[in-house]
């Protein structure tokens, strides 16, 4: 780890400060009253900023400081600084958006080795909350192609980090936590072409769904289920399991794939679209249009990677109240009744989820709090309903708890701190090298004050 | 094109920088940062400008480094042919009220600044033959008003200046473009409230790249300010007392 002298900067005084504005994740709840400072030269609104954030795609409060504390925000900060075209290998400044890597470098034969499933996350962001995709089980999660990071450290210094020191670790998955991400060094994958081939088949049920996921995972490098959790009986968990490999250049067309133009939610939908019968019609009607549309082809990368971005502002149809994304993962070993379980707890609790995604997981990662972990990873959006939302995931993570699995905090607003500390023992080691880089404890979210012990 | 370019570290400027870069066209980039024009030309270099982007120092507010700076961009450029200045500051009227030190810097970097820049700039252009010259004003220097009364009087000042160039000099082969932004989503305007038909950098590079292509000689950027401009551009004194706008 090297350090580097920056000129002295003063913290910026309470009078430099823009207003607190409402701010939230991508669930719209909480909302938190935070000066938030924007700019290119993100190394000096990180000066006294309790904590970073990116493009909030986040869905809870992991992007979110304490009310009125200032938070930086890093998308100014994306220029790409350095790309070999030989070897792949980029450096760009933490607030790079994962579209504009993709628009520029996908062209070139270049893509992201992780991607989650939408691209208007910054680069930062997906190091911080060591983001997975459909190919975990082939490529790890994105922190594992980072190989070196430059940090500020609560302490005002900026060092520049390299993938074997124990401070990378920590910020691996370290949600912003152990320092205000400046730049970072990461390994790109190169691609045959810029198209996918990509297969989709419809499965009766739930245990078919798992045994297929982990058949597939055996031979393609990118898999994932959308399952029915309100189908009735035997067909609960009924679903498409899409799977895919970047297509040769042999196969694939020679034009590049259009970017589509996004059509927008225009406003807060009315709340029968979150009503039993209307979701349960809705996946019902999915599930019978993709089984009928299933087969095997070429496919833009754009709706297999980011179906949802096709629509802007989808967060809309939760309403002005938001919601949650509840995700989670079950050890391999408790097996497909595990989930099925988990389904029982979630419908009997009235949760009344649009499709479930289902994915398995590979190895555990290397970042000190990562969520990923062998196991199977079950993730599905609840709208915001007050307490009957928080008795589901009270609920939802007993079972968690029960079966030692964990929850992944980028996606978290709900959880309760006991349960939370069950279920991730591997927080107070992380917290004792925190303290040794910012022993007053001046970095925090709303988040980390929520579950990870720090004061408010 | 051989593009001098002084702003694209930041805001518009960065946007339009990368458009021209991405397009493959050579530049050379100055301002105030030597290590963070570095950055911007290592990037612009990234997205495909032609051969390595040069960079120089160059400071609206001190006028004696223009000749210099200039210079080496027509010694690594082999002269430029198109010259784009997107600088510029920015403050609010109450801040500049109150301010004397920030209210002449404002006006002098936004006004002599500039103006000097583009003098040095004009005479070497026409010296060969031409080219083109696009230089970044504001909606806010179309009329006098309220909120914007000491940056909006920089930014008449500009316009006036770079339209007399124009009708002199476009027969002699100097092409000047005046950039007319309405309220864009920058680090200049991190903090206000944003109006409606707030823009995009990216959009605005779009559009003023394509009316440099066509040697435009105004134009609004989101062009929707044309319109709204034009309203106000017509009211009557007594109503421009008594609206806020
Ligand atoms: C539609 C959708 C699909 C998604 N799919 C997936 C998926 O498949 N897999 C997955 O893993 N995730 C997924 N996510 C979650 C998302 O990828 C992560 O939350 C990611 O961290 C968001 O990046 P961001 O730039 O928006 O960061 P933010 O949400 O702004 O911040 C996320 C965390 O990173 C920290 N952070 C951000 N930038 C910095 C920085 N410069 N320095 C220090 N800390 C920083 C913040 O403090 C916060 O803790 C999805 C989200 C959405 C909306
Ligand atoms: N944003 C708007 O809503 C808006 C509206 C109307 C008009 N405008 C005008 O449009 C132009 C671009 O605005 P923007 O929003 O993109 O601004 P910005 O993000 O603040 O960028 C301003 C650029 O000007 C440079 N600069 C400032 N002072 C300088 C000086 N003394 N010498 C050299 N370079 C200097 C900065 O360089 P450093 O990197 O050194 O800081 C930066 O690159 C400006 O002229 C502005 O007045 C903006």
């Amino acid at each position: 780890m090297t350090e580097t002298a920056i000129p002295e900067r003063a913290a910026p005084a309470a009078t430099d400060l823009p207003p607190a504005t409402a701010l939230s994740g991508w669930g719209r709840h909480p909302i938190v009253k935070a000066p938030q400072l924007r700019s290119e030269d993100l190394p000096r609104i990180t000066v006294g900023a309790t904590l970073t954030r990116g493009l909030g795609r986040s869905y809870g409060d992991a992007s979110l400081p304490l009310p009125g504390a200032p938070v930086a925000c890093s998308t100014l900060a994306d220029r790409f600084l350095e790309f070999d075209s030989k070897t792949g290998r980029l450096r760009c400044e933490a607030g790079l958006s994962l579209a504009e890597l993709n628009r520029v470098l996908l062209p070139r034969g270049w893509f992201t080795p992780v991607t989650p499933g939408t691209q208007f996350v910054t680069l930062g962001g997906m190091f911080a909350a060591d983001v997975h995709g459909k190919n975990h089980h082939e490529s790890g999660c994105f922190g594992e192609h980072v190989r070196s990071i430059r940090l500020r450290t609560a302490d005002g210094e900026v060092r520049e980090v390299g993938e074997q020191d124990e401070l990378f670790l920590a910020s691996q998955g370290g949600m912003g936590l152990t320092g205000h991400l400046l730049e970072l060094e990461v390994q790109l994958k190169k691609v045959a072409s810029p198209w996918i081939w990509a297969e989709t088949s419809p499965v009766p049920d739930l245990e078919t769904m798992i045994d297929r996921l982990l058949e597939a995972s055996r031979h393609w490098p990118y898999t994932v289920g959308w399952s029915d959790c309100l189908a009735p009986g035997a067909r609960l968990g009924r679903g498409i399991l899409i799977v895919g490999r970047w297509a040769e250049a042999s196969e694939a067309p020679a034009r590049l794939p259009a970017m589509k133009r996004s059509v927008a939610v225009p406003f807060d939908l009315p709340t029968w679209a979150l009503s039993r019968w209307f979701v349960r019609s809705f996946n019902a009607l999915y599930y019978r249009v993709r089984s009928a549309t299933a087969g095997a082809g070429i496919v833009s990368p754009q709706p297999f990677y980011y179906p949802l971005d096709a629509v802007r502002h989808w967060n809309r149809v939760y309403g002005r109240r938001g919601f949650t994304q509840y995700q989670c993962v079950l050890p391999t070993e408790r097996g497909a009744e595990s989930c099925r379980k988990f389904f029982d707890i979630l419908v009997r609790h009235g949760g009344t989820p649009y499709l479930v995604v289902v994915k398995d997981f590979g190895a555990e990662s290397r970042g000190s709090i990562s969520f990923p972990r062998p196991g199977l990873t079950i993730a599905m959006d609840l709208p915001m309903r007050g307490r009957q939302t928080q008795t589901i995931v009270d609920a939802l993570n007993e079972h968690v708890v029960a079966e030692g699995g964990r929850i992944y905090l980028a996606k978290d607003a709900l959880t309760r701190v006991e349960q939370f500390r069950a279920m991730d023992p591997r927080i107070e080691a992380w917290n004792e090298l925190r303290r040794r880089y910012d022993p007053k404890g001046l970095l925090k979210s709303a988040l980390s004050v929520r579950l990870l012990g720090d004061e408010a | 094109m051989k593009v001098l370019f002084l702003g694209a570290t930041k805001g518009m400027g960065r946007a339009l920088a990368r458009r021209l870069a991405e397009r493959g066209e050579a530049l050379f980039l100055l301002g105030r940062d030597l290590e963070d024009l570095e950055r911007s030309a290592r990037e612009l270099e990234v997205l495909g400008a032609h051969g390595s982007v040069g960079s120089a120092s160059c400071d609206l507010s001190e006028p004696s480094g223009f000749r210099a700076a200039l210079d080496q961009a027509d010694e690594k450029l082999d002269g430029f042919d198109t010259v784009v200045v997107t600088a510029g500051l920015f403050a609010t009227q109450p801040e500049l009220e109150q301010d004397e030190a920030q209210c002449e810097r404002v006006l002098q970097v936004n006004f002599t600044g500039t103006v000097l820049l583009c003098e040095q700039v004009r005479k070497r252009l026409l010296s060969r033959g031409g080219g083109k010259l696009c230089v970044f004003s504001s909606v806010a220097g179309e009329r006098g008003r309220k909120p914007v009364i000491l940056y909006g009087a920089t930014k008449a000042g500009l316009s006036y200046y770079l339209e007399g160039l124009d009708h002199k000099f476009r027969s002699d082969g100097l092409q000047t473009i005046t950039v007319k932004p309405g309220f864009v989503k920058t680090g200049m305007t991190e903090g206000l409230d944003p109006p409606p038909f707030a823009g995009e950098p990216e959009d605005v590079a779009r559009v003023v790249l394509r009316a440099i292509d066509r040697g435009k000689p105004v134009v609004y950027a989101p062009p929707i300010w044309r319109w709204v401009m034009m309203v106000i551009r017509c009211l009557p004194r007594f109503v421009m007392r008594r609206i806020g706008f």
